[in-house]
């Protein structure tokens, strides 16, 4: 039987150099506001966010990767059961069954912030002020994606609208299914690196199938059994043993050992 | 009907549990959260017909091709265009940020005239006939007294038919004062000149190199054209290209190469030639090239096999001298290997020795003209204006020396030493520059000792900005012109620094001019005209429009059909043909003029007993240092210990800062000869110890608040350091000290 369509991405660290501008490309595409002090990047929204990881090594065996993180889009132990929407008390996130994308219903969160607490990413942002553009900048917000008000959760989505309208195109033409190269999320167009792939996990035919199963993919904290749908990839041993917390006389596995049942 | 106690309290307990049981509290609280959510003032953003517009970007030296999502009349997201041959698809965050600055605050929005005291920042709006005849009296009254040379034009590059208008109304109106930015382009094009006899743009082969030595090029910091390095740097890590990078400081160019040479800071130079050393002594270069196609190599080989063993320069560079030979074997024996050099993003001019002694390296390997290698573009070819008719006063004018020396008998090379204007402009004493035209360019806050600059630029009594931003330098002039900004306007756009063809792409209005600003090129032309005589003979166009299209002749349909121009035919020439020398050869030495590569070290500013550290400028990709500042969602993107609330981070080497007692975060103060500035501490093992790193592209003063009074803007605690051979700008870093603040 075919596998139902699991959308995801795999992340060659080898390639990412850092510059940003996914986060930017993904600010743009999705009318993400700002503020004027952004140094808090407790309150700073990114729903992708690229961290720098050190291999804690002194001068000069110093060593630098540069991580995106953008939502993980977990399918959880049980496929739906995502930390966090598990634990949404309004629905106002939930697992889709079709994408295994995990959406985001602003006008049903009620701002609790559980999720955030449940997310072990950090990848899920809590809006303390109303977003404010300057006089004449509302002019680029794109109408495709509503901007959030203060009192709400918002995270990455897969740029889920381009999903949307690939749909609609594709519905238009008299196909059910799309092409790989018909929705792609604003951050994996934009990598002027092309360090990003998007597609299908569980379609071979798609980029995203093979590079997974290259021997130096792995996931971030796959021994919680969340399941993400974010894969990476680093040529660096210490890089992908900082995907996940390890005892120091533990080595990391090559295969993951966790996987959902 | 009587109400007891009973019934009463009957009443209230069963209509609480009957509330309670009802959907009705939960209704509430759900329709509560919503109403505290649905405010009229969250933007509600207007759909529309969704088109796309292609042009080119030129917010950065870069030019990718890009294409513009709009829905209706507004411009909604900038991508890159695919297709394109700088860019192929893919675009930058400064580019992606483009909307923040078409929209945004920082836009100038009318022509205006300073009232009050210069940089107090109060202005009159005028409209732009007045603004004309305000340039036109000035300009006319200074040529009338014959004072015309007295005139400075700065530019932000001298490639294109806007700086070319710039630059013939110069020559028209009799002023030899025309300054470019300085950048990494004015070492290089000395260079090519210098040994193979043109002066030329450099390409560089990167997608077909596979070993690359780059001396502090940031290959992923910004050099050059950043997309396009970019997904050169990707094709070297899926095919087994390899990166060398020699630097003082794990940038993020050496943290993804595959292998760093942390070099102690300016002497670069020195190592190259240790490398050209070893190449020399085994016999590792290209013997085709080098025994039928150059000169000089005995000098060369005279000097590198004297001076520069890998003793010798392991002692110079502190790097390990077997390191060295090491590294020099590899070098050799890739297959196509090339050497780059011009620090960070190049923004400096840099040491004609060191960029020499880079080049050798790329002639011994024989990789010039060859695939993967370095290849030299003469100027662009489709401007071919008429001869400006000089009128007498234009021709005296045009005699004057240069104020900037460039040109002159001790620096015959250099074309332009913006770097040497503000020393030129000595305080007290009338300014030798009567007016001041500036376009495309921030030298208020680019150039380093950017302090002298603000000064000798308040002496000139009269400064035009073209900004179509309120940057640094409009907030200091008289007066200001707005130019369209790049998506409101048509321009010519040649091809970037360092790419491996030539290519025109052409910039185009994606959107209706916001303002009330007007394309500089009209403005140009429009002075010219009412300058009147020869200088406006020299302007036979009636629009920017026309002479553009004129200009271009038959490229003009293929651009406004594609967007940009690829030279199919360009083929780099055979070695036979490839020098413009008097030898006819590649020229590691010319005897007649006395040149022989070397390494004369560039002393910097400061004394070692007072200030014991060395503190260096670096370039993160994610802050932009030149004419355009960083945009909100850039600024965004800035990690936290980059910038902090207001404070800036300065990186320090662990054993350095204990030492010094300092710990992480703390705030200290940092001082140089040239000022000082309170900052924090960032604790960096990627730092060679005694180095202090500083950000460039901070510390502005104008832009909007998202950018302005955050962090320290590095050219203001540096000044420039003359090379001695060229006058340009070779300031590597500058003497610091750090103390507890």
């Amino acid at each position: 039987m075919k596998k139902p369509t699991r959308y995801g991405m795999v992340i060659d660290l080898d390639k990412c150099t850092g510059c940003a501008s996914c986060m930017v490309a993904c600010m743009a595409e999705n009318n993400v506001p700002f503020r004027e002090d952004e140094s808090d990047k407790l309150l700073s929204l990114t729903w992708m966010r690229v961290y720098k990881l050190t291999n804690g090594k002194p001068f000069p065996e110093t060593d630098v990767c540069y991580l995106p993180r953008p939502c993980m889009h977990c399918g959880g132990q049980v496929e739906g059961y995502s930390p966090c929407v598990v634990v949404c008390p309004t629905i106002a996130t939930d697992y889709s069954m079709k994408t295994g994308i995990v959406s985001q219903i602003y006008n049903r969160c009620i701002g609790c912030r559980y999720c955030m607490a449940a997310c072990p990413y950090h990848a899920r942002y809590f809006n303390w002020w109303d977003p404010v553009w300057p006089d004449g900048m509302e002019k680029y917000l794109n109408p495709k994606v509503s901007p959030r008000m203060r009192g709400v959760v918002e995270k990455c989505s897969f740029c889920f609208h381009r999903y949307q309208l690939a749909k609609e195109k594709a519905y238009m033409e008299g196909r059910r299914e799309l092409k790989e190269d018909e929705y792609q999320t604003s951050c994996t167009q934009a990598c002027p690196a092309g360090a990003i792939t998007f597609g299908d996990l569980n379609n071979p035919k798609h980029a995203v199938y093979k590079y997974k199963k290259s021997p130096n993919a792995f996931r971030l904290l796959e021994r919680l059994g969340t399941n993400p749908k974010i894969y990476y990839i680093s040529s660096r041993a210490w890089v992908r043993r900082s995907g996940d917390n390890y005892l120091k006389n533990e080595s990391k596995p090559e295969k993951a050992v966790l996987r959902a049942t | 009907m009587k109400v007891d106690r009973r019934s009463f309290l009957s009443f209230l307990i069963g209509g609480a549990a009957g509330t309670a049981l009802s959907p009705m509290p939960w209704k509430l609280t759900d329709d509560s959260a919503i109403w505290t959510q649905m405010w009229p003032w969250t933007p509600v953003p207007e759909d529309g017909e969704i088109n796309h517009v292609n042009s080119t970007c030129t917010l950065c030296p870069g030019r990718c091709g890009i294409t513009v999502l709009k829905i209706d009349n507004r411009a909604i997201k900038i991508e890159g265009m695919k297709g394109h041959p700088v860019n192929d698809g893919g675009i930058c965050l400064l580019g992606l940020s483009g909307l923040q600055l078409l929209y945004g605050p920082t836009r100038v929005k009318t022509p205006l005239k300073r009232v009050g005291a210069k940089g107090a920042g109060h202005w009159e709006k005028i409209s732009w006939d007045e603004a004309v005849a305000e340039v036109v009296k000035q300009l006319g009254d200074l040529r009338a007294r014959g004072q015309s040379h007295l005139v400075g034009l700065i530019t932000g590059s001298d490639r294109g038919t806007v700086p070319q208008l710039f630059t013939r109304f110069m020559t028209a109106y009799g002023s030899p004062n025309s300054m470019r930015t300085p950048s990494m382009l004015d070492s290089y094009e000395l260079t090519l000149q210098l040994t193979q006899g043109t002066r030329a743009l450099p390409g560089f082969d990167f997608e077909n190199a596979d070993f690359i030595l780059s001396f502090g090029s940031g290959i992923i910091d910004g050099w050059g054209s950043p997309v396009r390095m970019f997904k050169a740097h990707s094709s070297w890590r899926s095919g087994g290209g390899k990166v060398i990078q020699v630097e003082p400081r794990l940038s993020r160019t050496a943290a993804k190469s595959d292998r760093w040479i942390p070099v102690k800071p300016g002497t670069e130079g020195a190592l190259a030639l240790g490398l050209a050393h070893v190449i020399v002594k085994e016999s590792l270069y290209n013997a085709d090239f080098v025994d039928n196609y150059t000169v000089g190599f005995e000098d060369l080989q005279r000097l590198v096999l004297d001076k520069y063993s890998p003793e010798s320069v392991a002692a110079i560079t502190a790097i390990d001298q077997k390191d060295i030979v090491a590294l020099a074997r590899d070098f050799a024996a890739a297959s196509k290997p090339l050497a780059i050099c011009g620090r960070g993003r190049g923004t400096v001019s840099g040491s004609l020795d060191e960029f020499m002694a880079v080049h050798v390296l790329n002639a011994l390997a024989g990789n010039i003209n060859q695939k993967g290698g370095i290849r030299a573009f003469s100027e662009i070819d489709y401007i071919n204006w008429p001869q400006v008719q000089k009128d007498a006063v234009a021709a005296a004018g045009m005699q004057h020396e240069r104020l900037d020396g460039a040109g002159s008998k001790k620096y015959p090379d250099a074309r332009s030493l913006l770097n040497r204007l503000p020393a030129a402009v000595r305080p007290g004493a009338e300014s030798p520059l009567q007016a001041l035209l500036v376009t495309d360019a921030n030298p208020l806050y680019t150039m380093p000792g950017s302090t002298a600059v603000k000064k000798a630029m308040a002496d000139i009594p009269f400064v035009v900005s073209f900004s179509s931003f309120m940057d640094e330098t409009a907030q200091n002039a008289d007066l200001i012109l707005p130019n369209h900004i790049y998506l409101e306007r048509y321009e010519d756009v040649p091809t970037p620094f360092g790419l491996q063809q030539p290519v025109t792409s052409l910039a185009r209005p994606v959107v209706e001019p916001q303002f009330n600003t007007q394309h500089v090129g009209d403005i140009v032309i429009r002075i010219a005209k009412a300058l009147g005589g020869s200088i406006a003979g020299a302007f036979p166009w009636d629009g920017y429009q026309t002479c553009l299209k004129e200009t271009l002749g038959h490229k003009w349909e293929t651009l406004m059909a594609k967007g940009f121009r690829l030279d199919n035919n360009y083929g780099a020439p055979a070695w036979q043909m490839s020098f413009n020398t008097p030898s006819g050869k590649f020229e590691f030495a010319n005897k007649e003029t006395g040149r022989v590569p070397q390494y004369t070290p560039i002393k910097i500013e400061g004394d070692k007993k007072l200030y014991p550290l060395v503190l260096i400028p670096y370039d993160s990709f994610r802050l932009f240092s030149g004419y355009i500042g960083d945009p909100p969602f850039a600024v965004k993107t800035v990690e936290d210990t980059v910038i902090k609330g207001q404070d800036v981070f300065v990186e320090l080497n662990p054993e350095t800062a204990r030492a010094l007692r300092l710990r992480e975060g703390q705030h200290a103060i940092l001082s140089t000869p040239r000022g000082q500035a309170k900052v924090k501490v960032h604790w960096f093992d990627g730092i060679r110890p005694g180095v202090v790193a500083l950000p460039r592209g901070l510390g502005h003063t104008a832009y909007d608040k998202y950018l302005a009074e955050k962090g320290v803007n590095f050219n203001e605690l540096i000044g420039p350091v003359e090379d001695p051979e060229t006058g340009y700008d070779a300031a590597w870093g500058i003497m610091a000290k750090l103390s507890k603040a």
